[in-house]
């Protein structure tokens, strides 16, 4: 089992919490919007990634589960 | 070759009509094989020339429509609409979801060059709806939708279908007309879903993909015009007549959109592989040198011109040069035009195009248009290619549907085949070339 990020950017309002919360996989562009590191998650940063997206104030970061 | 020589109206050229060569099935023309010089074709005139169409008539034939899938798969369809997918894969898609299926037939051709489906739906309507209605039954759909731009006259696509109610009855599953706004992005597919649910005609977030939640929730099957017009010929004369046509990789003909600099702009059809210089023969020739072909639309990618004699029609022999046939947009170029401005133009086309549903596309696109406009005012400061470049890695990838994308990529062939214009007016400003009007069409006539 893997994880994954993805950001719905229609939903995405730019708020930047994600970028806050896990530096680690997210930066933001030069109009805030997040640019995420492709790639199954580090195990170790699954938690992280997790507050992260219970944090974004429109839902627009996913954390996607894969068999 | 075939020709309908109905000239894109959208571009200010010269009219003209030829009588198309009559043709065995197997040879040129296919789609266009008898094309009214004026009107539509009515359904029994239709039916004289291609036969009806093998619909199932009963359930136990209609548990065999699956066969048409394995012809098609067979026969190598991919899709016309502009992202070449194998079509027998999507049908499958949709075939294999619970519940019964819904097709749309997507003739929203929002491509400001693109007019082969509007002209094929004009002229050749029965052959389109045949196409839905076959690929309804191998689906298992009960309903087909067709999708048209609102701008385009109705009476056509209305009488079609209402004669086909009285001629064909049971035999036919029920077709509705639905009009689509004339945006860009209307007609990319979670779009067109979208806007038969009730919703804005505006791509949705994916997943879930149309074969898995469409319209009403159900399994839906969007084809372009022209793939489920190949499909109806299809389902007639099977996977080996598709073939006779066409190279391996890319079988079949296929309608283009010829426009730009030839004497006769216009819908023609095309043996997939075959040569541009006979295509653009066919249109009377150049009427001024191309400096440049455009492939595909305004998603598309540009190819030098001094290449233009050994082009072929094809993905394949396109591939190489970084381009695709895409949905049949084949635009020359004149040398007179300045590469900077009519990239500038478009650019900023795009931009607006944008639904301005992500940031990335909003943002990201408006930025590389007004890159792009400084260097063709000459105003740009420091290195703007890199800057483009960087505008155009934030917005890749990042929005979503694919415009976005399909604009960086007509942007970066632009930079490529028109890098010695780029760095003359990165050096001096505006060009002569750059005062005239230009070429590249946009809606509504619009020159700048």
């Amino acid at each position: 089992m893997s994880h994954r990020l993805r950001v719905n950017p229609i939903t995405c309002e730019a708020h930047g919490m994600c970028a806050e919360l896990l530096p680690e996989r997210i930066t933001l562009d030069e109009w805030g919007y997040p640019i995420l590191e492709e790639g199954p998650l580090e195990p170790e940063l699954v938690s992280h990634a997790k507050r992260a997206a219970q944090a974004c104030p429109t839902f627009a970061l996913l954390l996607e589960r894969h068999a | 070759m075939s020709t309908h020589l109905e000239p894109p109206t959208r571009l200010a050229e010269p009219a003209a009509r030829s009588t198309s060569r009559p043709a065995g099935p197997a040879g040129l023309p296919r789609l266009l094989n008898a094309i009214p010089a004026q009107g539509a074709m009515g359904l029994a005139d239709h039916l004289d020339v291609h036969g009806y169409p093998p619909l199932a008539r009963n359930r136990r034939e209609r548990r065999s429509a699956s066969a048409l899938i394995e012809s098609i798969e067979r026969a190598g369809l991919r899709g016309h609409g502009g992202a070449s997918f194998p079509t027998a894969v999507k049908m499958r898609a949709v075939a294999s979801q619970r519940g019964r299926a819904v097709v749309v037939i997507n003739a929203a051709e929002g491509e400001p060059a693109s007019m082969k489906d509007r002209t094929l739906l004009q002229a050749l309507p029965h052959l389109v709806l045949d196409g839905g209605a076959l690929a309804a039954q191998a689906v298992g759909a009960e309903e087909v939708i067709l999708c048209v731009p609102e701008s385009i006259a109705l009476e056509g696509p209305e009488r079609a279908i209402g004669e086909r109610e009285e001629a064909l009855g049971g035999e036919s599953p029920r077709i509705r007309l639905a009009t689509v706004p004339d945006r860009y992005v209307a007609g990319q597919e979670s779009a067109l879903v979208s806007h038969l649910n009730g919703g804005l005609a505006l791509p949705t977030f994916t997943p879930p993909l149309p074969f898995e939640r469409g319209v009403g929730r159900r399994p839906t099957l969007v084809s372009n015009a022209e793939t489920l017009a190949h499909v109806a010929l299809i389902a007639r004369h099977g996977a080996k007549w598709f073939r006779e046509l066409g190279t391996a990789a890319d079988p079949g003909s296929a309608l283009v959109t010829l426009c730009g600099s030839v004497a006769y702009p216009g819908v023609y059809e095309i043996e997939q592989g075959s040569s541009l210089s006979s295509l653009i023969d066919a249109a009377g020739g150049v009427i001024a040198a191309p400096r440049a072909v455009l492939f595909g639309g305004y998603a598309g990618s540009w190819v030098d011109g001094e290449l233009l004699r050994g082009l072929a029609l094809s993905d394949e022999h396109l591939a190489p040069h970084g381009a695709s046939l895409g949905a049949g947009v084949v635009l020359l170029l004149s040398k007179d035009a300045c590469g900077v401005a009519e990239t500038a133009r478009v650019s900023r086309w795009l931009a607006e195009q944008s639904a301005r549903q992500c940031g990335p596309c909003v943002h990201g696109l408006d930025a590389l248009a007004t890159s792009i406009e400084e260097v063709a005012a000459g105003s740009a400061r420091g290195k703007a290619g890199q800057r483009i470049a960087y505008f155009a890695s934030l917005a890749r990838r990042r929005g979503a549907c694919s415009h976005p994308d399909g604009t960086v990529r007509l942007i970066a062939s632009a930079l490529e085949v028109f890098a010695a214009d780029f760095s003359d007016h990165a050096k001096h400003g505006t060009c002569d070339a750059c005062r005239r009007p230009g070429e590249l069409p946009l809606p509504n006539g619009r020159t700048s």
